[in-house]
């Protein structure tokens, strides 16, 4: 039989599909802003942000409905509890396009430091974590969403690497500091990209098994042999 | 913990239907378990098992182990009588006798002959006190039973039980007759009550059984398909055949 509450989680599940593809154009966006050297582009990370926050908004909105209405029990209960969560995930992945653009205000602010070549290769990776986890939502796909959770290391590993080459630019030349420091804030926001990605990952995971892996998985990482030991805090 | 009330690989037909198919169920003392499931799946079959109430239908049979406190009661020498004084059931529709509440109430110890005249009294107010309805009818001892409402009525008959002391309350869809108020009034009650009384309770209504079950039992076709502690069940159901009941997709 279907229901007509079915059709009710997929209108939901299309706003999520929605978020997700603006929150990682934006991503894009902010970066392309960065690279091109062109602060103009982030105009549309701003705009694209309030979208975001509508379709937040939104996405609670029908989840705490349909909860008080359709007393949903299984599947149908964790869908709704985690796409209020997954909403706020993305939500928080357009903040931080938001923040790249701040911090990319004031790399521009100067002439170039070095080319920009780490910090796209990275975005594509969180980038990627991102489209993964929801396509992970939408096919209700646990092995791709363990994938994303593989990733997170790439994006911490890239982090550290952008962290050591900027510190030799600042220790060689002080006047580099500012734009070095921007530029290291937005690996940061990269790396926050790529976990909000893995939450998302997570949640997913338990809305299709019922599964908790939060914290458990980190835990394994943490225990993988010492070569791939990457989290150095700057 | 041991159960209270357990079958073991029991079978149950009623002439050439086979209503129960190995079913395998332990019901937690001093809890409440539902017994869920579609018209027709068992659930109430196997919950008048517990007190023996199908022996009365011609042409059944039942195999397998049913066990009260690790004995069975489907044993040669099991006390019919002494059993579902032990076992209680309430039913459907509220059944009070035409008599008058205190004799509704009092029915019970007085064949039991659990008490004398002088405590008959004391045992009917503890009963009437057990399910809330003392202060309202304690002035209206003598009125006619079939005069109360009908959540008066089933309470009532929630009292008729408890006066003979039982240790199980079987209860087959025990509000399906009530208004919503009248409903929760009864739940309430029951969760009052799992302090003292091991209770199974049969109900359509999915939402009851999550809100005042500690475990749930899905039945599908005479077969158990799941038993479990009812907010997993109700959360994270192993069977896909479970979810696919309790959300609605069938059923």
């Amino acid at each position: 039989m279907i229901r007509h509450f079915d059709q009710q989680i997929a209108d939901l599940l299309q706003k999520l599909v929605r978020m997700g593809r603006l929150a990682e154009s934006m991503i894009q966006v902010s970066l392309r802003a960065l690279v091109e050297r062109n602060e103009s582009l982030c105009e549309e990370v701003h705009h694209k942000e309030n979208e975001v926050n509508e379709l937040q908004i939104q996405v609670d909105e029908r989840a705490v409905t349909l909860t008080a209405l359709q007393q949903p029990v299984g599947t149908d209960v964790r869908f709704l509890f985690m796409s209020s969560r997954i909403a706020t995930e993305l939500e928080r992945i357009a903040d931080q396009a938001v923040n790249i653009c701040g911090n990319a205000h004031h790399v521009l602010q100067g002439s170039p430091l070095k080319p920009v070549i780490d910090l796209p290769v990275m975005g594509e990776v969180a980038e990627k974590m991102v489209r993964d986890s929801l396509e992970a939502l939408v096919r209700k796909d646990c092995a791709l969403a363990n994938e994303v959770l593989v990733e997170e290391r790439k994006v911490d590993a890239y982090r550290d690497q952008i962290f050591r080459i900027l510190l030799t630019h600042m220790m060689a030349d002080p006047g580099t500091i500012e734009r070095a420091l921007a530029l290291i804030l937005i690996s940061r926001n990269l790396e926050r990209v790529g976990d909000h990605a893995t939450n998302i990952a997570e949640e997913v995971i338990y809305l299709v098994e019922g599964r908790e892996v939060r914290h458990s998985h980190e835990l394994k990482i943490r225990e993988s042999p010492a070569g791939e030991k990457n989290h150095v805090e700057p | 913990m041991t159960p209270k009330l357990e079958t073991r690989a029991l079978d149950l037909s009623y002439g050439p239907f086979h209503a129960l198919k190995q079913v395998s169920v332990a019901i937690r003392p001093r809890a409440i378990t539902a017994i869920i499931g579609p018209s027709g799946c068992g659930k109430s079959t196997l919950l008048r098992v517990f007190n023996r109430m199908n022996d009365t239908i011609p042409g059944v049979r039942v195999s397998g182990e049913v066990l009260l406190d690790g004995q069975s009661i489907y044993s040669p020498n099991t006390d019919i009588q002494q059993l579902r004084k032990k076992v209680g059931m309430v039913f459907q529709r509220p059944n009070p006798f035409p008599l008058s509440v205190f004799e509704n109430v009092a029915y019970g110890p007085k064949i039991h002959r659990l008490a004398n005249s002088g405590r008959l009294h004391e045992q009917v107010e503890a009963s009437l006190k057990q399910t809330g309805l003392w202060d309202d009818l304690k002035g209206r001892l003598n009125a006619s039973a079939l005069a109360l409402s009908p959540e008066q009525q089933q309470r009532l008959c929630i009292s008729r039980l408890l006066a003979v002391e039982p240790e199980v309350l079987l209860m087959d869809e025990p509000c399906s007759a009530l208004d919503p108020i009248a409903t929760a009034q009864i739940e309430e009650l029951l969760m009052r009550l799992k302090a003292r009384y091991t209770i199974a309770i049969v109900t359509h209504n999915m939402q009851q059984a999550a809100r005042i079950s500690d475990e749930t039992a899905y039945m599908l076709l005479g077969e158990l398909v799941e038993v479990g502690q009812t907010n997993a069940v109700f959360t994270r159901p192993r069977d896909p055949r479970t979810e696919q009941y309790i959300s609605g997709r069938f059923g």
